[in-house]
């Protein structure tokens, strides 16, 4: 893989480069993968229960604690409110919206988001020391001094929090409940922009209500050429219509079978399909907080396309460094360690590849969220920017996160897409949203709204 | 919430004779109520105190992480509370012979509530009565000052765990050793050996000219010895003067400091401040001993509804469903701490011992490990000796001294290690010591302890300025909270604040390099320097300290 890295560097450099970039390949070839798989899960060790982790209502009784405080807070408003108060005051901001819990595989994607704070006093940090070997607490039974007597895997897939016993059985419904309330929360806020009719599929979930079913004698509405037309043919059977040229319907019986209502039925409702991608960059640079804020943005909309698209949005994976690959789930595409160099032209490539093998355009509504840190080794988008051209005669929106490593100097992508002028041209088709990797929640819920709002700017 | 039903309540009363008759002590009255979940989700934010004041963070999800418990000097999911009456809580749809346990269990944290001298503060008040009338007078304030109640109860939580529960104790318990004249105290403890700092030799021969001064005068020994004393020291007169007046003065903690000395809190038109920050510094005094007994506290909660239960004539046919629940709630973990499981075995130890008569010099004289095993001393006085134990002790003094190498063995406790192998992409957990110091160590490092912040009253005054010290114990402050409660701290102040505390140099080795094992082993010890913190105007700064 390096040999590969290598050969791009000096093709790149024969064509020639730019000193600062060409230090940022350089550090990115240099990326040793492995610390880059660490860097990603900051390897926090799991946490041990301690004393202070027993209380009596959870060991003695069995009273199942309901850990969520979702239903105890007013409104999410209220709170949002009381924090934009704060900042009025002169304080810093204090409730977070959201707190992430990993996606797990076999269609366990859960989402927590519940408005969190934390109350700062002075107290010790215990965690200043080196974390790789350190005693771990307390323990009792058998083992020689040195001896191994237990395995936990690093990668543990869900929570990290809830030591303690007693609250196994809440946790599957507090995470469905949460991520329901993530669904209404994000819902009252967002909607797929431009979704045009395409490719309508019966919907399995949704039905509308309307008065279409006919019904004769009685019913709700009358249905007055259904009826008609039915005298007629009754009295056509009686022999009252003799001549279809002199018609007098004073002579005419009508049988009160011949009324045809309306009555209300149930319909199986038509929606459009849409095809979602999820794009992340990978490569080296995308090293720590960076990756977490464009996973984290990404688990909200995918999430969110979960619960209020239930079936009707496809999603697909793709993540890319110098060369993109599809990955076949959330689970995956979340979990994937950061390596190697970064060449976005390859991921929209790839998806535009997709689009057109498998005739997506023709059916579906698409849509591409795209993020990543902003380095490219295609410093001008030679590359990337005929490709975005092409993905925008499809693509219904094109959503491009960028997470910043520091404020202030703009980006290799944030710039030559901004040289291209296409944010301009066609605001209906593509949004860039530039975050600064301190970004918090509440930041990354802003950045969806402006990748899929409607409104122009 | 409402009370249990009679049947439950004629159960309760039949475990508190039983627990008298076997000795605990206890008010007679107790208040038992039956919740629901949704009672315990309003109950839980409040540290389960019905009746605690209103605050929005109540409503928030607290982010809980490491070190939660640091935060909160109490866990939010007691069963019973220390009112007076004792409140306890119960599931509406426990079997009997599981509330006859629980009862034992809540018993026996009553008693330690109302027995252990730690708990002294909170005997001669209803904490939930206060706790009402002070709710009302947040709701009142709250009516008339609107929001900004809210950041006074905020910002006086930011520093009350630095409250001063120990001068509290202090206060409660004068050291009785001020017999003898406190001249004399301050000439032998503090004149000779702080302001002159006399050579041994003349220390001892002091001392010497002191008894022998005593033996000669007797009762007018004393002027004697000090009319010699002033001739040769004449400063000795006004500097005890000083010394006198300086430690009258109590030791105040901060939050104390800031109410009698903040010039913004003492305008006209911001006391109502102080009654809320009143309130908050009450308020986690009270919780203060519950974190530093949790050990013992669950121990010996444990130990009596164990000891009771067994004998109890009432739940016959159900000791296999207590064995199930008992042996869930005090099984020692393979790793991890258990408060219930290592508090009743210690309790056990310890009467165990003292019915040996193990507790004594004789013992712990003995080196001979067989010797120590056979050692019985036939005192018998076991039970006694816990319920001085269960009086006198907290989790820090319990630990401290009666965890040893016999305990220890006995039970096959280790010090559990945890190391990563990257091969494998695992934590390991091994067994890192067996040795009861490295034990005792771990145990005591777990053990809730806030920073210890002290006041300069010097350097500050310059310009107005709070000048904060933090003790330097080897640990570090968590970086990302000094801010926002520094900026609190302003705020109740009225003017900057500073903090000295210690950091560890940041180590030379690059974090993402791969530590190989060899390099392990020789890691340079961690380098410390002092640095302050200045919030001035909300804005945080920070110099390192000369």
């Amino acid at each position: 893989m390096k040999n590969e890295l290598w050969e791009i560097y000096l093709r790149l450099k024969a064509e020639g480069l730019d000193p600062a970039l060409e230090k940022k390949i350089l550090s990115e070839i240099d990326t040793n993968p492995s610390a880059g798989a660490t860097a990603l899960e900051s390897l926090t060790p799991p946490a041990l229960t301690g004393f202070y982790d027993w209380a009596d209502l959870q060991v003695l009784q069995p009273l199942a604690m309901a850990q969520s405080h979702t239903s105890q807070v007013r409104t999410i408003d209220d709170l949002l409110a009381k924090d934009r108060q704060r900042e009025k005051d002169g304080f810093p901001r204090k409730v977070r919206v959201g707190r992430m819990i990993k996606p797990g595989r076999g269609g366990k994607d859960k989402v927590v988001v519940v408005p969190t704070s934390t109350e700062e006093k002075l107290m010790h940090d215990s965690s200043f020391q080196d974390q790789e070997e350190e005693s771990a607490g307390g323990g009792s039974g058998e083992g020689e001094e040195g001896e191994v007597i237990g395995e936990e895997p690093v990668r543990q897939s869900e929570k990290g929090s809830g030591a303690g016993p007693g609250q196994g059985e809440g946790d599957q419904h507090e995470l469905e409940s949460s991520a329901y309330d993530l669904g209404r929360i994000l819902t009252e806020q967002f909607e797929l922009p431009n979704l045009k009719d395409k490719g309508k599929k019966r919907s399995l979930t949704r039905y509308t209500y309307d008065l279409t079913d006919r019904h004769r004698g009685f019913g709700q509405v009358l249905d007055k050429k259904a009826t008609l037309r039915k005298i007629v043919e009754t009295n056509i059977h009686l022999g009252n219509l003799p001549d279809v040229n002199d018609i007098d319907t004073l002579g005419f019986l009508i049988s009160p079978k011949d009324m045809v209502y309306r009555i209300l039925s149930r319909e199986k409702d038509f929606e459009s399909q849409a095809m979602v991608f999820f794009v992340r960059d990978y490569s080296g640079s995308m090293v720590g907080k960076t990756t977490e804020l464009i996973v984290a943005q990404h688990v909200l909309i995918y999430s969110w396309l979960l619960y209020q698209y239930a079936n009707q949005v496809q999603t697909r994976f793709v993540l890319h460094d110098t060369t993109a690959k599809e990955v076949p789930d959330f689970y995956t595409y979340y979990n994937s360690k950061v390596a190697g160099g970064t060449q976005v032209s390859s991921a929209y490539k790839l998806v535009n590849e997709i689009v057109e093998k498998e005739n997506l355009a023709q059916d579906y509504n698409i849509y591409v969220f795209h993020g990543t840190d902003g380095d490219d080794w295609d410093a001008e988008g030679r590359e990337s920017i005929p490709q975005l051209k092409l993905m925008m005669r499809y693509a219904n929106r094109v959503g491009i996160t960028i997470a910043q490593h520091s404020a202030g100097s703009s980006t290799e992508v944030e710039k030559y897409i901004k040289k291209s002028g296409l944010l301009e041209q066609a605001p209906e088709l593509i949004r860039m949203d530039v975050l600064t990797d301190d970004a918090d929640e509440s930041r990354l819920i802003e950045g969806i709204r402006k990748l899929i709002s409607q409104d122009k700017r | 919430m409402e009370l249990i039903n009679q049947h439950t309540k004629k159960i309760m009363e039949g475990c508190k004779e039983r627990a008298r008759a076997a000795g605990l002590r206890f008010e007679n009255e107790s208040l038992e109520y039956v919740v629901t979940n949704r009672d315990l989700l309003e109950l839980s934010p409040k540290i389960m105190i019905p009746t605690l004041y209103d605050y929005w963070v109540h409503d928030v999800e607290v982010l809980k992480g490491k070190g939660k418990y640091e935060l909160y000097p109490s866990n939010p999911y007691e069963t019973v509370i220390n009112t007076r009456p004792a409140i306890s809580y119960y599931n509406d749809n426990n079997p009997d012979w599981l509330n006859v346990m629980i009862f034992y269990h809540v018993i026996g944290h009553i008693d330690f509530f109302q027995n252990n001298l730690y708990f002294r503060h909170t005997w001669d008040y209803d904490f939930t009565g206060e706790a009402l009338s002070d709710k009302r007078v947040i709701a009142k304030l709250r009516s008339e000052h609107g929001h900004w109640v809210d950041y006074v109860i905020e910002f006086a939580r930011g520093i009350d765990n630095l409250v001063g529960y120990f001068p509290e104790l202090h206060r409660l318990f004068p050291v009785t050793t001020a017999q003898l004249p406190a001249r004399l105290d301050y000439y032998f403890d503090v004149f000779l050996q702080s302001v002159r700092k006399v050579k041994t030799s003349e220390y001892i021969k002091e001392i010497e000219r002191y008894n022998q001064c005593l033996a000669e005068y007797a009762h007018l020994c004393d002027d004697m010895f000090f009319a010699e004393v002033d001739r040769r020291h004449p400063e000795f007169k006004a500097l005890f003067v000083k010394y006198k007046e300086h430690k009258s003065a109590p030791p105040v903690d901060l939050i104390q400091y800031i109410l009698e000395n903040s010039p913004f809190l003492n305008k006209e038109e911001n006391k109502w401040m102080k009654i809320i920050i009143e309130v908050i510094r009450k308020t986690s005094l009270f919780f203060q001993p519950q974190i530093r007994t949790k050990i013992m506290n669950e121990g010996w909660a444990s130990y009596w509804h164990e000891t009771l239960f067994l004998q109890d004539d009432r739940i016959e046919g159900h000791e296999v469903d207590f064995a199930r629940v008992n042996a869930g709630v005090t099984a020692m973990p393979r790793v991890g701490l258990n408060p219930y499981a290592l508090g009743m075995r210690m309790f056990y130890a310890i009467e165990e011992n003292a019915n040996k008569g193990r507790i004594t010099w004789d013992f712990q004289r003995l080196k001979d490990a067989r010797q120590r095993e056979k050692y019985d001393g036939t005192l018998g006085r076991g039970r006694e000796y816990i319920f001085h134990v269960r009086e006198n002790h907290s989790d820090f003094t319990f630990i401290n001294q009666f965890i040893n190498q016999d305990f220890v063995t006995q039970h096959d406790l280790f010090v559990a290690g945890r190391r990563l192998n990257e091969a494998k992409m695992v934590w390991e957990y091994y067994v890192k010591s067996r040795n009861s110091d490295d034990y005792r160590q771990m145990l005591l490092d777990g053990l809730y302890h806030p920073p210890r912040i002290g006041i300069d009253h010097e350097k500050g005054k310059r310009d107005n300025a709070l000048y904060l010290i933090h003790h330097f114990e080897h640990k570090p402050l968590i970086k990302d909270f000094i801010a926002n409660t520094l900026m609190g701290v302003e705020y109740l102040w009225g003017g900057p604040v500073e903090l000295e505390t210690h950091e560890p140099l940041p180590k030379l080795t690059r974090s993402d390099r791969p530590k190989s094992a060899a390099a392990k082993g020789d890691e340079p010890p961690i380098q410390w320097q002092r640095v302050v913190y200045t919030m001035k105007e909300r804005k945080l700064s920070r110099r390192i300290a000369a």
